[in-house]
């Protein structure tokens, strides 16, 4: 029987991938956007699940607000990519470097 | 969903369906060249919207089943983001239209992201505030990066955006547990469930949710994104991250700690209390090296929600007054700093060197003579009005019994006076610089003179009754 907590466990490790991704990679910024999105879908999978727990619509309510924004986040942040790219020729991470920190 | 709800949401209204018909009129019309008219004219929509919330409002209403409140917290925070992001805005125009920044898309931009920001002082609810903060910062996402071709401002946009991502993603997170926990996203409903004492996936859910608040006020230890998007994004940009969406963030910050966590003062506080303590420190100690006057500037605005916080940690009506009295006066002071920084160029480009200051005093004492004011103020220096608001942090916090903190704060802000009278010497005594002019527009000017002039006479005329607006917009949050 696949209960509540398997849910939560599953969405929690890919959270936690997702964030990992965003620090250890020092490679590609497409790689950070999928992580963000791994981040954003994994919510997706807690709140669902909670919304079948509870029997409670408002968490699947809130899933369709979150997929419409992070459709909107994705959207810019591949704009300013883009812009990115034309200014400097590449996306590698290490190359984000014109100003320290 | 009646009448009544939709006229409580009137002013977000109306402000959503300006900037819509502002950017059908700049698409249609003349593209860059309806800049101009299309920066006043939201200005003045800013600057009409903040009269009638600050006229109009009475009382406490909620709408949408509660998700929305318009009570005077919200107000209060509304016509402070309001009124300076409209300063802001027609300070910037000059130097936008000098640099060939002048887009259309920016004052329609500016205007979008004010709507998150009102959305976020009146949310009610955990997807009010998602849909509210995720609507400010995709627009400023884009603002940071407006000038696409400098390799700066993409770059800062580009790190803007994937820090802030990830903060969203920690506050969505924190956000689900809390729905699961609770049973509902309704802040009313959160705070009575916490009646039968704090689960351990509320809590988790609260902390996610403060260290991604964290983030959007840039309190260390969330604070590494804001020195570069501070230095990348053009300087007007940063004048208007460093006002509204601040003054925003930590009312939104004050509205989850009360409204919806309300019951559990004890669980945040130190939570706050330790990000305030970092904040602090980090703001001072780490500004000292700084060249470039807008990392300056950003590790300045980093200590000064450092003392914000240590109002709101006090968890009391007086912790959140002082929250609000110093907001408002750190936005005046820094609405009027940039208007000093946009103004400093050098052969017709914008200058960020502190070095440009030195013996600006003889070129320009009058305004040699205002910056000694402000950074006197901003580094808390009786009698100006910075000092009142540290003044006003630092008793809420000595009653609410966090002494320790207090004293903390005052040797954060000894250690923090070092730059800020750096910039004085600089101005006063230091070595020639070339060629460096400070060259104002008339509208600029006349903000730059009405904030220096409230920074340095408020105190005499009682801040203008913020105190006693404070104290009211304090007491309809802490119940």
């Amino acid at each position: 029987m696949v209960g509540l907590e398997h849910y939560l466990t599953v969405a929690a490790a890919l959270f936690v991938i997702g964030i990992f991704g965003i620090f250890l990679n020092r490679k590609n910024v497409i790689v950070i956007l999928m992580s963000i999105e791994l981040m954003l879908l994994s919510v997706n999978i807690n709140l669902v699940a909670f919304s079948s727990f509870l029997g409670d619509l408002v968490g699947q309510v809130f899933t369709m607000f979150v997929l419409t924004v992070a459709a909107a986040e994705a959207a810019i942040g591949l704009a300013i990519l883009v812009s990115f790219f034309r200014t400097r020729g590449t996306i590698d991470v290490e190359d984000a470097n014109v100003m320290k920190g | 969903m009646t009448g009544t709800d939709f006229n409580i949401i009137l002013p977000e209204v109306v402000l959503s369906l300006y900037a819509m018909a502002a950017l059908l009129f700049g698409v249609y019309t003349s593209k860059d060249k309806a800049t101009g008219i299309l920066t006043w004219a939201t200005a003045a929509v800013l600057v009409a919207l903040a009269v009638w919330i600050g006229l109009n409002g009475q009382g406490a209403r909620t709408a949408f089943g509660g998700m929305f409140n318009d009570d005077p917290f919200a107000r209060f925070a509304k016509v402070t983001v309001l009124l300076s992001a409209a300063a802001v805005l027609v300070m910037s125009q000059d130097y936008m239209a000098r640099r060939g920044l002048a887009r259309f898309e920016y004052p329609i931009l500016v205007a979008l992201a004010t709507v998150g920001m009102m959305m976020m002082v009146s949310a009610g609810d955990l997807m009010a505030l998602y849909v509210g903060l995720e609507l400010q910062s995709l627009a400023l996402y884009v603002v940071a990066s407006i000038r696409r071709d400098s390799a700066k401002s993409t770059e800062a946009g580009l790190k803007y955006f994937v820090l802030g991502s990830m903060s969203s993603g920690l506050l969505l997170y924190g956000a689900s547990l809390t729905y699961g926990y609770a049973g509902t996203t309704l802040f009313s409903g959160i705070i009575s469930t916490l009646g039968h004492g704090m689960p351990l996936g509320l809590l988790f859910g609260l902390v996610f949710m403060l260290s991604a608040l964290a983030f959007k006020v840039s309190a260390a230890p969330f604070h590494m994104w804001t020195p570069d998007v501070y230095e990348g994004s053009p300087t007007p940009v940063t004048a208007f991250f460093a006002t509204a969406p601040k003054v925003a963030a930590m009312a939104l910050f004050a509205r989850l700690a009360h409204d919806a966590f309300g019951a559990a003062v004890k669980d945040w506080q130190q939570v706050v209390a330790v990000m305030a303590l970092l904040s602090m420190f980090v703001g001072a100690v780490a500004a000292i090296g700084q060249k470039d006057i807008k990392r300056l500037m950003a590790y300045s605005s980093i200590a000064h929600m450092g003392y914000a916080l240590l109002g709101l940690a006090s968890g009391t009506a007086a912790g959140v007054q002082s929250m609000l009295i110093y907001m408002a006066i750190y936005v005046a002071m820094n609405i009027a700093s940039f208007g000093f920084i946009l103004s400093l160029e050098r052969d017709g480009k914008p200058v960020t060197d502190i070095a440009a200051l030195n013996q600006l005093s003889r070129k320009e004492p009058l305004k040699a003579m205002a910056v000694l004011v402000l950074m006197f103020s901003l580094a808390g220096v009786p009698p100006f009005l910075g000092f009142f608001a540290k003044y006003a942090v630092l008793t809420a916090a000595v009653q609410a019994g966090l002494t320790w903190l207090a004293i903390a704060g005052v040797v954060a802000s000894v250690i923090g006076a070092f730059y800020y009278l750096r910039i004085v010497y600089f101005m006063y005594f230091g070595q020639e610089a070339e060629g460096v002019v400070s060259r104002m527009a008339a509208v600029q000017w006349v903000i730059f003179v009405a904030m220096v002039a409230f920074v340095a006479a408020g105190a005499a005329v009682q801040m203008f009754g913020i105190e006693g607006a404070a104290a009211v917009a304090a007491e309809a949050l802490v119940r």
